[in-house]
């Protein structure tokens, strides 16, 4: 299946409260730190169903969206509308019921360390639902875990006891407690090791076609964006300089854009990617032939 | 057809008993058992939506279903999430149901759920049964304390070789560190410590007086204000409040330390924590505890003559005088002697337990409280047997 070529345009199922194509959108935002301007004059809409991917350099302000869209960062001009609802504006109490709708993976996991894993993922679940029952919410802290990827061990283990990818996972977990529409990712391979890493990047591709969720991922991961992204944005010059497929991108003769998918690292990933492809089209042509390790 | 409802009627039901809810609606999955004409299967329909908000109130019913059903209907499901799917998952598996009406999306996550299934893995921490836990936990507390004293003895002896190696290389020591901690130990405690002393003086005479003026030996506040203070309370009141404010915070800055690796690249980067953040904090306190223990002593006589000038007619500055006269000059050693033992002991608690911290971060709370309490109780120890050892040699 080609993620890049053909970004889908999402028609969802299943009724929704919230009927419109784009779940966040960005107008104007401006956010300054002293007098360092982080953000000014930011738009950005992120389509219902897709993988948006967020790229750009180091302090370019990735997390700083992130955390201006999830309400953790009060921005001083602007507009940001999640879900229908403006947060910009909102205060603590009012979007409680946007809270509930979203889930978000911080960079290092961000676990409660006195609580298991199990006991991590039920928190929003003790929070927003105190009605469900114990046995009920033990059970979904138990099968969100294993859709996370982590063996049925894992619940009963602390974060400290974990290695850097699991507590990933766990995080992954806690952040789709709630069955959330809409699931926030800060640098989620960042410090996988490459097999972990793909692996991860597969694991957020199948919850996303399952859990039909929308998608707004920071990396700097060149794999991840060739991999999973529907679309990619990137940030340059304090705003969003550009947002779609890849080829699309390619195709701008911005300098930034250029320099980061056509670098080395840039080459290698679109190399990988092509490699990838054939071998899926090797696959679909001749049926249930094994697949060449190498794609030669 | 008979109908047996077990689900509600209303499926709109009020919320206000439920936090953020408040005079909301919402809308909860209902469910009906349908049986056959025939009456050899039945069927539990689901209607409206099963997800995470609408499932809770409804899956005690549902767990209570006692009666045998073959076929689970999901046509009257207007939307599902993965909860509404484990539901249906554990129901089917449970009764051993079929899944009927349902929808492609339901369907995949159904899919997507049977996989995930765990078989009751626990949910908490690895818990023993109680009689098995009270005696581990009392064994632990055992071996612990045991273990505790014979580190503390192995991290005083760590404490003695680096200040040898220091006195052997005395360009490798922190001044800087060193006259910072003693600013933080010392200076920074005067004004409390100053004025508990100077309250703590006014209650030793006035209760004194109270007792000794039965005999008309009130002349005698003098020699027990100033006694005490300079033998016993200056020393044991300021190591009390030097462990309160100081040993807990080394435990917490060691522990923090510890947690987020800044001692473990300390070593790699060739710098021994030892000689930079334990030394510096003990050789504070060790040299901080004397000055604040006749400092509090002096404050103590203060508060005493004060009172004595208000209450018993003694003036100020003949209070001064008597105590000259009246306390030998081997008090103030004694005095002196003790404190920078307490010190050590204040300063190599903090840093012992705040270096024993790992893991997580109520561990740096549970270090801290171990080491004022640690320190606390030794120090009284300690000073008990340094009375009868003062006494013994002549200086009672």
């Amino acid at each position: 299946m080609d993620q890049t070529a053909a970004p889908p345009e999402i028609v969802p199922d299943l009724p929704d409260p919230f009927d419109g194509k784009y779940p966040i959108r960005v107008r104007g935002l401006r956010n300054v730190f002293g007098d360092h301007v982080i953000h000014d004059g930011l738009d950005l809409d992120v389509r219902r169903g897709e993988i948006l991917g967020v790229v750009g350099g180091s302090g370019t302000g990735k997390s700083v969206l992130m955390r201006t869209i999830i309400g953790l960062q009060i921005p001083e001009a602007g507009e940001v509308e999640v879900l229908g609802d403006t947060i910009t504006d909102a205060r603590d109490d009012a979007d409680i019921d946007i809270r509930s709708r979203w889930g978000v993976l911080f960079q290092g996991g961000a676990l409660f360390s006195t609580l298991t894993v199990a006991e991590n993922v039920e928190v929003p679940l003790r929070e927003f639902y105190p009605e469900i029952s114990d046995d009920l919410r033990h059970e979904i802290a138990r099968y969100k875990v294993l859709l996370s990827g982590l063996p049925a061990e894992a619940t009963s283990k602390f974060p400290s006891e974990l290695s850097g990818g699991m507590k990933k996972r766990a995080g992954l977990a806690r952040a789709l407690a709630l069955d959330p529409e809409l699931l926030f990712l800060d640098e989620p391979t960042a410090g996988l090791d490459p097999i972990g890493a793909a692996a991860f990047d597969q694991l957020i591709l199948k919850l996303q076609q399952t859990l039909d969720l929308t998608v707004f991922l920071i990396t700097h991961d060149l794999d991840t964006l060739y991999e999973i992204c529907d679309r990619v944005a990137v940030i340059a010059d304090k705003k969003v300089i550009a947002v779609g497929t890849i080829p699309e991108l390619l195709a701008l003769d911005h300098p930034w854009i250029q320099e980061y998918f056509n670098g080395p690292r840039g080459r290698a990933a679109q190399d990988a990617q092509a490699r990838h492809d054939a071998v899926r089209a090797t696959l679909s042509d001749d049926g249930r032939s094994s697949p060449d390790p190498d794609g030669a | 057809m008979q109908f047996q409802r077990y689900g509600s009627c209303v499926a709109l039901v009020a919320l206000d008993d439920l936090p953020h809810e408040a005079g909301k609606m919402r809308e909860l999955t209902d469910f009906q058992l349908v049986q056959s004409e025939g009456g050899s299967t039945s069927t539990l329909a689901f209607s409206g939506p099963m997800t995470v908000s609408s499932l809770g109130l409804a899956d005690a019913r549902l767990r209570a279903i006692s009666d045998s059903f073959s076929e689970i209907d999901l046509t009257g499901v207007t939307r599902m999430d993965t909860v509404g799917a484990w539901t249906v998952w554990r129901l089917s598996r449970d009764h051993d149901a079929r899944i009927i009406g349902c929808s492609d999306e339901a369907q995949k996550l159904v899919d997507a759920i049977s996989k995930a299934d765990s078989n009751d893995h626990s949910v908490r921490a690895m818990r023993l049964p109680l009689f098995q836990r009270v005696p581990e936990h009392v064994g632990d507390v055992m071996l612990g304390l045991g273990r505790g004293m014979l580190q503390v003895v192995g991290f005083l002896g760590q404490i003695i070789l680096s200040s040898a190696s220091l006195l052997r290389h005395p360009s490798r020591f922190r001044g800087k560190a060193l006259v910072h901690q003693m600013e933080l130990v010392g200076v920074n405690s005067l004004a409390i410590i100053g004025l508990m002393s100077f309250l703590v003086g006014i209650v030793i005479a006035q209760q004194g007086a109270v007792q000794l003026r039965q005999f008309g030996a009130e002349i005698y506040t003098v020699n027990l204000v100033g006694r005490l203070t300079l033998r016993e309370l200056g020393v044991l009141m300021t190591a009390i409040m030097v462990a309160g404010r100081s040993g807990s915070a080394f435990a917490a800055q060691l522990g923090t330390m510890k947690l987020t690796e800044e001692v473990d690249a300390m070593r790699t980067i060739g710098v021994a924590p030892m000689e930079a953040l334990v030394i510096p904090r003990i050789a504070a306190t060790m040299i901080m505890m004397p000055l604040l223990g006749f400092y509090s002593a002096f404050l103590g006589i203060i508060g005493g003559a004060f009172l004595s000038s208000l209450t018993l007619g003694i003036p100020f500055f003949t209070f001064l005088t008597r105590i000259q006269e009246v306390v030998p000059l081997h008090d103030v050693w004694v005095g002196l002697t003790k404190a920078p033992v307490f010190g050590l002991i204040v300063a190599l608690a903090g840093c012992y337990q705040g270096m024993q911290v790992k893991n997580n971060a109520e561990e740096v709370g549970a270090r801290t409280t171990a080491a004022v309490v640690m320190a606390i109780f030794t120090v009284i120890v300690l000073d008990a047997f340094f009375a009868v050892f003062f006494t013994n040699i002549g200086w009672g």
